[in-house]
């Protein structure tokens, strides 16, 4: 039996006086997984996606990744935990704009302490690998939408992370981009890496994922293993 | 009907969005409070110096119904019944008096005499005329009490009430209680005593001399003057009349006592009124224009530029107005001490701050933050709302690439460059940091600079630590005391035979006073006629060089101007109607006689006065010795010769007090304003990048990566702005000091002006930077705390 990567026990997270976003939600995915979170809005996606990325902590429950209890996680150590185990992925890209690409790519391993000389020569190969090379030198706002995807899938990937985490990476693009973007993650997850991607896409769930997890009003709805469409 | 409707609707809408501004903007109101507040408080403060050093002798001598002439009578000669009938001589318009008065020897409560002294004995300090200051303490109750003289002879300490003088070569009780401080602009006595007392301390013959003070119907010219004294003289036995002295040289002294200090207090005035003024316009418009996208959203909510204008200066008036009023209070009540002071030096008696500056500093104050708020709100209303919105997000791209491309080849770990590079993509917002952190730094050096200035001016005439010259005694029989003639040394190669001898002697000159004439200058010159070794290192040359010989003279540079001289240049002296054509060799800084004193080497004035001896000698001791115990021992080893060595008085004038303490309270107000200055603007750009921090801290940057990014992004500014703010400081201590001096005739030594240490001028360029990042501490910590998730959201 494969280990699990990630391992949600009875999570419940509440904001403030309203009702739980997330309910005792208990969720293993494996190493080398594809999982899709499909739900519709409100129905705790992102809060299930912040809380593996330690980027929000659970009113309830455990969390733990790769081994890394992430609920016990202060910030500092949070932020070391996501550098090292965590590749995110956003909608909206969240490139830095005053930054160009190679240094939006490389930000990640150089605020875990690399070189800039090493960081620079990860992030070149990164981008060839992505077809996104020839934009090294260029600012994000200049790339199309799905080249600002490819970007920042290669930023996520940057410290050779443990678990891809894709908020709804194709929701902000056209349908040629968003298309290209599943033909990546497919690619990488083909290559062995784990993903745990948001989205409330059927097609991209469908084309990129192995299993889908339904959620709906904070509780897993259903946990479906499925054929990849290819 | 409707349209009146929906105008109120409009102010109601408003006045929500001013009171939503200034609730939820809580770092920013309370920054934009708290700098009007001391810039208010400096102002008040400022503008009550300037106002107190306007013409500050003819207010105090006003105040006081000053004395136009203050006569002395020898008690022999004339009854008190003579005297009180002299009020009625022609041209006199109030006298006060007889009052008894005699000239006594005190010793200070720490044992140290001081030269004889004039006390008068007086029941009350009011009057008709010459109306008497209390600076501190109170007047005398009764006997066995004694009020001092500020601003004359006796250079007092503070805290003088209470303290336990004596007096000696007097009869009856000895030991006597400074009751306090009191000041006479007409300087008519060193001392004031209960006419019980005076009558015991001169008994049994009674006091030798009285004292009138008369104040005349005219008395604008010398001549007019001398009119009074010789119709009040006519009323009074020949010969009772034992000398008079004008008010016309009372100022003239004065005046020039103070003839470097009023420019600078002016000085101090303006630099804590321009300084207000810039930081409020500095804040203010950082404020507003740092709130561009807000203005764009309430546009695109339908408000016109006219309504967003006025709800951004309401929203800036409100915290103003609480501020300026604060401050009014907090520079009302920091003024009163530093007024005592004023009323110390002057001799005036302002009690405290004139209505009038209280309502233009908040007035102005107020103004000023309407007008600052109004040409940056107009400026942002005109955009296009969607440029409106535009503003204030991640910067253009391409800005500062330059920057961002050789920070990151710093070896230094990536936050530190990203924030190195980041005011370089915001030019404007960084020229705003930079200018709140250069206005601080500029105004420390400035003050520090000015206020050393001053210290190094006072050092110039604080160089001799003791003075030697014959003991004079007052007697309670023989005739009254006339004009204070020092008496010349009978054997002076005796005298500096003893004091080069004397263990801690350093260096020593021997001086000789008279008057003399020169051609080309129409009054009177003072001359000072020096003698032995060190005589140089007790004047600070201006220019050319020191006397080397007889026929030479240093003057100073208001003597150059009056005689149209030059150095290098001839001048005929006339010396006891001997002329003796000098040259002039160098220029000094002396203030003393306004500027117009000869200073030449005794064997000058030999050609026309052969005897002409020294009469002091003013002694400087080696480091580390006890001026006082140099002094006793000094006075002992002059027995023989009969000469007396007392100590200079080295106590901190008040004139220095002032400085020191406005220095220091500019100065922390001024750091503390230019701090609030970048906190205002760190946090307001925290605010806006904090999804770009949100994006950071999601790719794995720690709490203290973030704080260390946001304060490195102020290092460059903090740098910038302190090395500008410290040259400008620099440049403007040295024009404003020159200007000063230049304004009262004077020119100073480099030694005045250059007052700054390479170590001094490095603290003052970090002290930027240390502004800069205490400015940026507490957003830096904010950021850092940013959770993530709420960062990302911020859109």
């Amino acid at each position: 039996m494969t280990a699990s990567l990630i391992e949600l026990n009875d999570v419940t997270r509440r904001y403030d006086e309203g009702p739980p976003a997330l309910r005792e939600v208990s969720l293993s995915v494996a190493a080398g997984e594809a999982v899709a979170i499909l739900g519709p809005s409100g129905s705790g996606k992102s809060t299930m996606l912040n809380l593996v990325a330690g980027l929000d902590r659970p009113s309830t429950g455990t969390v733990t990744v790769d081994g890394v209890r992430v609920d016990k996680l202060g910030e500092a150590a949070s932020a070391r935990y996501r550098r090292a185990r965590i590749g995110l992925v956003f909608q909206f890209f969240n490139l830095l704009d005053d930054l160009t690409v190679a240094d939006n790519v490389m930000l990640p391993a150089q605020l875990a302490g690399m070189g800039r000389g090493t960081a620079q020569r990860r992030a070149t190969e990164l981008l060839g690998r992505l077809g996104v090379d020839r934009h090294a030198s260029a600012y994000p706002g200049r790339l199309s939408g799905g080249e600002r995807q490819r970007v920042a899938v290669a930023r996520a990937l940057m410290n050779r992370p443990a678990l891809l985490l894709a908020d709804e990476p194709t929701g902000a693009l056209d349908t040629a981009s968003g298309e290209d973007v599943m033909r990546l993650l497919t690619e990488l997850h083909a290559d062995g890496q784990t993903i745990v991607l948001v989205t409330h896409d059927l097609v991209l769930a469908e084309t990129c994922a192995t299993r889908t997890v339904q959620l709906r009003d904070g509780r897993v709805a259903a946990d479906t293993a499925m054929e990849r469409v290819r | 009907m409707a349209a009146r409707s929906e105008a109120r609707t409009a102010m109601s809408v408003l006045a929500r969005v001013v009171r939503a501004g200034v609730g939820r903007r809580r770092v920013q109101t309370i920054v934009v409070g708290l700098v009007v507040m001391i810039a208010v408080t400096s102002a008040v403060l400022g503008g009550s110096l300037m106002v107190a050093s306007q013409g500050p002798f003819d207010r105090a001598f006003s105040q006081q119904q000053g004395a136009h002439l203050t006569a002395r009578f020898d008690a022999v000669a004339v009854t008190e019944a003579q005297l009180a009938g002299s009020a009625n001589a022609a041209g006199v318009a109030a006298s006060a008096g007889p009052f008894p008065s005699a000239e006594l020897n005190l010793t200070g409560p720490k044992g140290n005499p001081v030269p004889p002294v004039n006390v008068v004995a007086r029941a009350d300090a009011g009057g008709t005329v010459d109306r008497i200051s209390i600076v501190e303490g109170r007047w005398v109750t009764g006997p066995g009490e004694i009020v001092l003289a500020t601003g004359g002879r006796l250079q007092l300490p503070p805290d003088v009430s209470g303290q336990r003088w004596t007096v000696t070569a007097a009869r009856g009780a000895r030991s006597v209680t400074a009751a306090g401080t009191g000041g006479s602009a007409s300087q008519t006595a060193d001392a004031w005593t209960a006419p019980a007392q005076l009558t015991a301390w001169t008994a049994p013959d009674g006091p030798r001399t009285y004292q009138m003070l008369y104040r005349f119907t005219a008395a604008d010219t010398a001549e007019q003057v001398q009119a009074g004294q010789t119709a009040v003289a006519a009323t009074v036995p020949a010969g009772a009349l034992a000398s008079a002295v004008s008010w016309l040289d009372v100022r003239r002294e004065a005046t020039g006592e103070t003839i470097l200090l009023v420019p600078f207090l002016i000085a101090f005035g303006v630099l804590g009124v321009v300084m207000a003024v810039l930081i409020i316009g500095n804040v203010i418009a950082g404020a507003v224009s740092t709130a561009t996208r807000r203005i764009g959203i309430l546009k695109a909510l339908g408000f016109t530029p006219a309504q967003v204008v006025r709800a951004y200066v309401g929203q800036a008036l409100i915290p103003a107005t609480v501020g300026a009023v604060l401050g009014a209070v907090a520079g009302n009540l920091l003024t009163v001490p530093i007024l005592a002071q004023t009323n110390r030096i002057y001799g005036t008696s302002d009690s405290g701050v004139e209505l009038w500056v209280d309502a233009v500093v908040v007035g102005g104050a107020l103004v000023m933050v309407a007008v600052t708020a109004l040409a940056a709100s107009a400026r942002a209303g005109r955009l296009r709302s969607v440029d409106a919105l535009a503003v204030g997000r991640t910067p253009r791209p391409g800005r500062g690439q330059w920057a961002a491309r050789l920070t990151s080849r710093l070896p230094i770990s990536r936050p530190l460059t990203l924030g190195l590079a980041h005011p370089f993509a915001r030019p404007v917002r960084a020229v705003s940091i930079v200018a709140a952190i250069a206005f601080g730094a500029a105004s420390v050096t400035f003050a520090v600079g000015l206020g050393t200035s001053l210290n190094r001016v006072q050092e110039v005439e604080d160089i001799a630590d003791v003075q030697v010259g014959m003991p004079r005694e007052f007697g309670m029989g023989g005739p009254p005391p006339g004009p204070r003639e020092p008496e010349q040394f009978d054997d002076p190669a005796a005298i500096e035979k003893v004091i080069a001898a004397q263990a801690g002697t350093s260096g020593y000159m021997g001086v000789a006073r008279g008057e003399i004439t020169a051609v080309g200058i129409a009054a009177a010159l003072d001359v000072v006629a020096v003698t032995g070794p060190d005589s140089a290192r007790y004047y600070q040359m201006v220019s050319g060089t020191w006397l080397t010989g007889p026929g030479q003279i240093v003057v100073s540079t208001p003597f150059l101007t009056a005689a149209g001289k030059q150095v290098g240049d001839s001048v005929v002296l006339n010396d006891s109607g001997v002329d003796i054509t000098v040259k002039i060799v160098g220029e000094v800084f002396n203030t003393d006689s306004d500027g117009m004193q000869v200073v030449t080497d005794i064997a000058t004035l030999r050609a026309a006065e052969p005897e002409l001896a020294p009469s002091t000698y003013y002694v400087t001791v080696r480091s580390g010795t006890d001026a006082g115990a140099y002094a006793k021992a000094l006075t002992t080893a002059l027995d023989p010769a009969g000469a007396v060595a007392d100590p200079l008085n080295h106590e901190p004038d008040e004139m220095i007090i002032i400085i020191n303490a406005l220095t220091g309270l500019l100065s922390l107000m001024l750091m503390v304003v230019a701090g609030l200055g970048v906190l205002n603007t760190v946090v307001l750009e925290t605010r806006e990048r904090v999804h770009d921090l949100g994006v950071h801290k999601a790719l794995g940057m720690t709490p203290r990566q973030t704080t260390a990014m946001v304060i490195a992004s102020v290092v460059v500014n903090g740098l910038a702005g302190g090395v500008v703010g410290t040259a400008v400081g620099v440049l403007l201590q040295r024009t404003v000091i020159t200007e000063m001096a230049s304004s009262v005739g004077f020119r100073l030594p480099d030694s005045v002006l250059d007052v700054y240490s390479p170590v001094e001028l490095l603290f003052f360029g970090l002290a930027g930077l240390v502004i800069a990042v205490v400015g940026a501490l507490l957003p830096a910590g904010w950021a850092a705390k940013t959770r993530v998730a709420v960062a990302l959201r911020t859109e």
